[in-house]
Protein backbone atom coordinates (compact mmCIF):
# COMPACT_ATOMS: atom_id res chain seq x y z
CA UNK A 1 0.00 0.00 0.00
CA UNK A 2 1.04 3.60 -0.71
CA UNK A 3 1.29 6.19 1.45
CA UNK A 4 1.27 9.95 0.12
CA UNK A 5 3.37 11.83 2.65
CA UNK A 6 4.59 15.16 0.56
CA UNK A 7 6.20 16.66 3.51
CA UNK A 8 9.89 18.68 4.36
CA UNK A 9 12.33 16.06 5.03
CA UNK A 10 13.56 19.05 7.77
CA UNK A 11 9.85 19.71 8.52
CA UNK A 12 10.91 18.63 12.54
CA UNK A 13 13.66 21.49 12.08
CA UNK A 14 11.57 24.00 9.84
CA UNK A 15 8.91 24.12 12.61
CA UNK A 16 11.33 24.68 15.35
CA UNK A 17 12.56 27.31 13.82
CA UNK A 18 9.75 28.80 12.91
CA UNK A 19 8.76 28.80 16.86
CA UNK A 20 11.86 30.78 17.30
CA UNK A 21 11.39 33.03 15.12
CA UNK A 22 8.00 33.76 17.01
CA UNK A 23 10.06 34.32 19.95
CA UNK A 24 12.75 36.55 18.34
CA UNK A 25 9.49 38.63 17.34
CA UNK A 26 7.97 38.68 20.54
CA UNK A 27 11.52 39.84 22.17
CA UNK A 28 12.69 42.05 19.33
CA UNK A 29 15.45 40.55 18.63
CA UNK A 30 17.28 40.22 15.61
CA UNK A 31 19.36 37.55 15.11
CA UNK A 32 22.16 37.00 12.73
CA UNK A 33 23.74 33.24 11.98
CA UNK A 34 27.35 33.84 10.91
CA UNK A 35 29.11 30.57 8.79
CA UNK A 36 32.76 30.35 8.13
CA UNK A 37 35.36 27.28 7.86
CA UNK A 38 37.58 26.64 11.72
CA UNK A 39 39.60 29.42 11.92
CA UNK A 40 38.20 31.89 9.78
CA UNK A 41 37.74 34.61 12.01
CA UNK A 42 34.39 33.73 13.20
CA UNK A 43 35.18 34.54 16.98
CA UNK A 44 37.32 37.83 16.20
CA UNK A 45 34.73 38.62 13.70
CA UNK A 46 32.43 38.58 16.43
CA UNK A 47 34.99 40.49 19.16
CA UNK A 48 35.19 42.89 16.51
CA UNK A 49 31.34 43.65 15.96
CA UNK A 50 30.91 43.90 19.23
CA UNK A 51 33.10 46.89 20.06
CA UNK A 52 31.74 48.65 17.13
CA UNK A 53 27.97 48.57 18.12
CA UNK A 54 27.75 47.32 21.58
CA UNK A 55 27.32 51.33 22.62
CA UNK A 56 24.03 50.80 20.36
CA UNK A 57 22.76 47.54 20.82
CA UNK A 58 22.50 45.24 24.09
CA UNK A 59 24.38 42.48 22.41
CA UNK A 60 24.52 37.99 23.25
CA UNK A 61 26.18 35.49 21.05
CA UNK A 62 25.56 31.71 21.09
CA UNK A 63 28.47 29.57 20.22
CA UNK A 64 28.41 26.93 18.51
CA UNK A 65 31.55 24.50 18.33
CA UNK A 66 31.92 20.49 18.77
CA UNK A 67 33.65 20.87 21.95
CA UNK A 68 35.41 23.51 24.38
CA UNK A 69 33.89 26.33 25.94
CA UNK A 70 36.81 28.52 24.77
CA UNK A 71 34.79 30.89 22.53
CA UNK A 72 31.80 31.10 24.86
CA UNK A 73 34.67 32.28 27.45
CA UNK A 74 36.50 34.73 25.32
CA UNK A 75 33.04 36.44 24.73
CA UNK A 76 32.33 36.57 28.24
CA UNK A 77 35.56 38.26 29.52
CA UNK A 78 34.24 41.32 27.23
CA UNK A 79 30.90 40.97 29.60
CA UNK A 80 28.88 39.93 27.06
CA UNK A 81 26.50 37.11 27.84
CA UNK A 82 27.60 34.11 26.22
CA UNK A 83 26.41 30.51 25.87
CA UNK A 84 28.35 27.92 24.52
CA UNK A 85 26.49 24.62 22.54
CA UNK A 86 28.47 21.88 21.70
CA UNK A 87 27.34 19.65 19.07
CA UNK A 88 29.59 16.97 20.50
CA UNK A 89 30.30 16.01 16.74
CA UNK A 90 27.49 17.01 15.04
CA UNK A 91 28.60 19.67 11.97
CA UNK A 92 26.01 22.03 12.26
CA UNK A 93 23.50 23.69 14.47
CA UNK A 94 19.59 22.97 14.41
CA UNK A 95 16.69 24.45 15.23
CA UNK A 96 16.48 22.63 18.83
CA UNK A 97 20.09 23.65 19.71
CA UNK A 98 19.29 27.11 19.24
CA UNK A 99 16.11 27.10 21.36
CA UNK A 100 17.99 25.57 24.26
CA UNK A 101 20.52 27.80 24.22
CA UNK A 102 17.87 30.79 23.95
CA UNK A 103 16.27 29.52 27.40
CA UNK A 104 19.43 30.71 29.08
CA UNK A 105 19.47 33.72 28.07
CA UNK A 106 16.79 36.68 28.52
CA UNK A 107 15.94 37.67 25.00
CA UNK A 108 13.95 40.52 26.63
CA UNK A 109 17.11 42.06 27.14
CA UNK A 110 18.76 41.05 24.34
CA UNK A 111 18.52 43.84 20.59
CA UNK A 112 20.88 41.20 18.44
CA UNK A 113 21.93 38.02 18.87
CA UNK A 114 25.03 36.66 17.00
CA UNK A 115 25.21 32.76 16.32
CA UNK A 116 28.34 31.56 15.79
CA UNK A 117 27.82 28.09 13.68
CA UNK A 118 30.14 25.03 13.51
CA UNK A 119 33.30 25.63 11.19
CA UNK A 120 31.97 24.44 8.20
CA UNK A 121 31.09 25.40 4.64
CA UNK A 122 28.44 22.56 3.82
CA UNK A 123 26.15 21.22 6.56
CA UNK A 124 25.32 24.46 8.25
CA UNK A 125 23.67 25.95 4.90
CA UNK A 126 20.33 23.32 5.16
CA UNK A 127 19.27 24.36 8.51
CA UNK A 128 16.94 27.30 9.33
CA UNK A 129 17.53 28.23 12.96
CA UNK A 130 14.59 31.24 12.62
CA UNK A 131 17.32 33.17 12.76
CA UNK A 132 16.30 37.17 10.45
CA UNK A 133 20.20 36.90 8.23
CA UNK A 134 23.01 33.94 7.30
CA UNK A 135 25.72 35.90 6.82
CA UNK A 136 28.96 33.70 6.22
CA UNK A 137 32.92 34.76 6.64
CA UNK A 138 35.62 33.33 4.00
CA UNK A 139 39.46 34.22 5.08
CA UNK A 140 42.08 35.54 3.07
CA UNK A 141 44.25 32.37 3.29
CA UNK A 142 41.61 29.91 2.56
CA UNK A 143 41.74 31.18 -1.46
CA UNK A 144 40.01 32.95 -3.77
CA UNK A 145 38.73 29.98 -5.25
CA UNK A 146 36.04 28.46 -2.36
CA UNK A 147 32.91 30.28 -4.06
CA UNK A 148 33.54 27.71 -6.84
CA UNK A 149 34.48 24.80 -4.41
CA UNK A 150 31.57 25.21 -1.73
CA UNK A 151 28.41 27.32 -3.72
CA UNK A 152 25.80 26.20 -1.78
CA UNK A 153 27.07 28.54 1.00
CA UNK A 154 27.76 31.67 -0.72
CA UNK A 155 24.39 31.43 -2.69
CA UNK A 156 22.39 31.51 0.64
CA UNK A 157 24.29 33.52 2.34
CA UNK A 158 22.96 37.82 2.55
CA UNK A 159 26.33 39.22 2.77
CA UNK A 160 29.67 38.40 2.61
CA UNK A 161 32.53 38.89 4.86
CA UNK A 162 36.35 38.79 3.48
CA UNK A 163 38.38 38.58 6.40
CA UNK A 164 42.16 38.70 6.93
CA UNK A 165 41.83 41.39 4.15
CA UNK A 166 45.56 42.63 5.48
CA UNK A 167 47.16 39.29 4.20
CA UNK A 168 45.95 39.70 0.63
CA UNK A 169 48.78 39.94 -1.02
CA UNK A 170 50.66 37.47 0.91
CA UNK A 171 48.66 34.97 -0.50
CA UNK A 172 48.13 36.22 -3.84
CA UNK A 173 44.15 36.82 -3.49
CA UNK A 174 42.77 37.27 -6.75
CA UNK A 175 39.53 39.46 -5.40
CA UNK A 176 38.42 40.46 -9.41
CA UNK A 177 37.96 36.92 -9.81
CA UNK A 178 36.48 36.18 -5.90
CA UNK A 179 33.83 38.96 -6.63
CA UNK A 180 33.32 37.93 -10.31
CA UNK A 181 31.69 34.30 -8.78
CA UNK A 182 30.32 35.59 -5.44
CA UNK A 183 28.22 37.44 -8.07
CA UNK A 184 27.46 34.37 -10.14
CA UNK A 185 25.75 32.43 -7.21
CA UNK A 186 24.42 35.41 -5.59
CA UNK A 187 24.66 38.26 -7.27
CA UNK A 188 22.23 41.12 -4.29
CA UNK A 189 25.10 40.08 -1.74
CA UNK A 190 27.04 42.53 -0.57
CA UNK A 191 31.09 41.69 0.18
CA UNK A 192 32.51 43.49 3.05
CA UNK A 193 36.31 43.08 2.91
CA UNK A 194 37.85 43.62 6.83
CA UNK A 195 40.48 42.79 8.78
CA UNK A 196 39.07 41.87 12.17
CA UNK A 197 41.98 41.80 14.01
CA UNK A 198 42.87 45.00 13.20
CA UNK A 199 39.76 46.76 12.84
CA UNK A 200 39.55 47.26 9.21
CA UNK A 201 36.32 47.40 7.22
CA UNK A 202 34.39 46.21 10.29
CA UNK A 203 32.37 49.59 10.40
CA UNK A 204 30.90 49.04 6.57
CA UNK A 205 29.63 45.54 7.70
CA UNK A 206 28.49 46.83 11.15
CA UNK A 207 26.30 49.90 9.27
CA UNK A 208 25.28 46.74 7.08
CA UNK A 209 23.63 44.76 10.01
CA UNK A 210 22.60 48.49 12.09
CA UNK A 211 20.26 49.44 8.61
CA UNK A 212 18.88 45.35 8.77
CA UNK A 213 18.30 45.47 12.65
CA UNK A 214 16.43 49.03 12.12
CA UNK A 215 14.54 47.43 9.15
CA UNK A 216 13.19 44.86 11.50
CA UNK A 217 12.64 47.15 13.65
CA UNK A 218 10.60 49.62 11.61
CA UNK A 219 8.72 46.83 10.55
CA UNK A 220 7.28 45.79 13.95
CA UNK B 1 28.21 14.64 6.66
CA UNK B 2 24.94 15.93 7.55
CA UNK B 3 23.05 13.35 5.76
CA UNK B 4 22.60 11.40 9.39
CA UNK B 5 20.61 14.46 9.94
CA UNK B 6 18.74 14.17 6.86
CA UNK B 7 18.28 10.92 6.91
CA UNK B 8 16.57 10.79 10.54
CA UNK B 9 14.30 13.31 9.30
CA UNK B 10 13.24 10.83 6.33
CA UNK B 11 12.68 7.44 9.33
CA UNK B 12 11.05 10.06 11.49
CA UNK B 13 8.49 11.25 9.02
CA UNK B 14 7.89 7.59 7.38
CA UNK B 15 7.64 5.80 10.28
CA UNK B 16 4.80 8.43 12.57
CA UNK B 17 3.14 7.78 8.75
CA UNK B 18 3.46 4.10 9.06
CA UNK B 19 2.24 3.77 12.26
CA UNK B 20 -0.77 6.10 11.45
CA UNK B 21 -1.70 3.68 8.68
CA UNK B 22 -1.41 0.31 10.95
CA UNK B 23 1.47 -0.88 9.49
CA UNK B 24 4.12 -3.47 10.38
CA UNK B 25 6.88 -2.99 7.38
CA UNK B 26 7.75 -0.49 5.26
CA UNK B 27 8.89 -1.85 1.77
CA UNK B 28 10.17 1.52 0.27
CA UNK B 29 10.35 5.20 0.70
CA UNK B 30 10.96 7.92 -1.54
CA UNK B 31 12.17 11.21 -1.68
CA UNK B 32 12.92 14.34 -3.74
CA UNK B 33 15.96 16.99 -3.53
CA UNK B 34 17.22 19.27 -5.38
CA UNK B 35 20.78 20.04 -6.87
CA UNK B 36 21.01 23.40 -4.83
CA UNK B 37 20.98 21.23 -1.64
CA UNK B 38 24.24 20.55 0.35
CA UNK B 39 22.78 16.25 -0.59
CA UNK B 40 25.32 13.64 -1.45
CA UNK B 41 23.67 10.85 -2.76
CA UNK B 42 25.24 8.31 -1.78
CA UNK B 43 26.13 9.53 1.69
CA UNK B 44 22.29 9.84 2.04
CA UNK B 45 22.40 6.03 0.93
CA UNK B 46 25.21 4.93 3.72
CA UNK B 47 23.38 6.63 6.13
CA UNK B 48 19.82 4.66 5.38
CA UNK B 49 21.17 1.61 5.09
CA UNK B 50 22.84 2.07 8.88
CA UNK B 51 19.87 3.96 10.27
CA UNK B 52 16.54 2.01 8.95
CA UNK B 53 18.43 -1.12 10.67
CA UNK B 54 16.02 -2.05 14.10
CA UNK B 55 13.07 -0.68 12.71
CA UNK B 56 10.21 -1.66 10.23
CA UNK B 57 11.82 -0.15 7.83
CA UNK B 58 14.76 -2.74 8.32
CA UNK B 59 14.48 -4.06 4.99
CA UNK B 60 13.69 -0.89 3.12
CA UNK B 61 15.15 1.15 -0.54
CA UNK B 62 15.32 4.39 -0.48
CA UNK B 63 14.30 5.72 -3.94
CA UNK B 64 15.93 9.35 -4.47
CA UNK B 65 14.98 11.75 -6.93
CA UNK B 66 16.84 14.98 -8.06
CA UNK B 67 15.53 18.15 -9.04
CA UNK B 68 17.53 20.48 -11.59
CA UNK B 69 18.38 24.30 -10.34
CA UNK B 70 15.55 26.20 -12.22
CA UNK B 71 14.95 30.34 -12.03
CA UNK B 72 12.96 33.03 -13.34
CA UNK B 73 14.79 36.12 -14.48
CA UNK B 74 13.42 39.02 -12.82
CA UNK B 75 14.39 41.10 -15.67
CA UNK B 76 12.86 39.31 -18.75
CA UNK B 77 10.67 36.51 -16.90
CA UNK B 78 12.75 33.96 -18.99
CA UNK B 79 12.39 30.61 -16.73
CA UNK B 80 16.04 28.43 -17.75
CA UNK B 81 17.84 25.50 -15.83
CA UNK B 82 21.54 25.97 -13.92
CA UNK B 83 23.94 24.28 -12.03
CA UNK B 84 24.99 25.43 -9.00
CA UNK B 85 27.70 27.95 -9.92
CA UNK B 86 26.22 30.48 -11.49
CA UNK B 87 22.51 31.57 -11.73
CA UNK B 88 22.65 34.20 -15.17
CA UNK B 89 19.84 34.45 -17.28
CA UNK B 90 20.64 32.80 -20.84
CA UNK B 91 18.48 35.43 -22.45
CA UNK B 92 19.41 39.02 -21.08
CA UNK B 93 22.78 38.30 -19.27
CA UNK B 94 20.77 39.44 -15.76
CA UNK B 95 22.19 38.20 -12.37
CA UNK B 96 18.80 39.35 -11.10
CA UNK B 97 16.82 35.64 -10.92
CA UNK B 98 14.55 34.24 -8.52
CA UNK B 99 14.82 30.29 -7.71
CA UNK B 100 11.85 28.22 -8.59
CA UNK B 101 12.91 24.78 -7.97
CA UNK B 102 16.56 23.39 -6.79
CA UNK B 103 16.53 23.33 -3.03
CA UNK B 104 13.88 20.55 -1.85
CA UNK B 105 14.10 18.45 0.12
CA UNK B 106 10.75 16.23 0.90
CA UNK B 107 9.47 12.72 1.69
CA UNK B 108 7.43 11.73 -0.82
CA UNK B 109 5.60 8.20 -0.13
CA UNK B 110 5.99 5.08 1.48
CA UNK B 111 4.85 1.59 0.58
CA UNK B 112 4.29 -0.50 3.46
CA UNK B 113 2.44 -3.49 4.18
Amino acid sequence: MKIDISKGILAHNDALAEENRQLFKESGTFVVDLMASPGAGKTSTILATIAALRDRYRIAVIEGDIASRVDAEKISRHGIPAVQINTGGACHLESAMIRRAAGALDLDEIDLLIIENVGNLVCPTDFDLGEHAKVMILSVPEGDDKPLKYPGIFAISEAVILNKCDTMSVFDFNRESFDEVVKGLNPTAPIFPISATKGDGVDAWCDWLTARIEAMRAAE
Amino acid sequence: MHEMGICDGILKSALEAAEAEGATRINHIDVTFGELTQIVEDALQFAFEVQRADTIAAEATLGITILEGRSRCMDCSAEFKHDRYEVKCPECGSYLCSLIQGRELRIDSIDVD
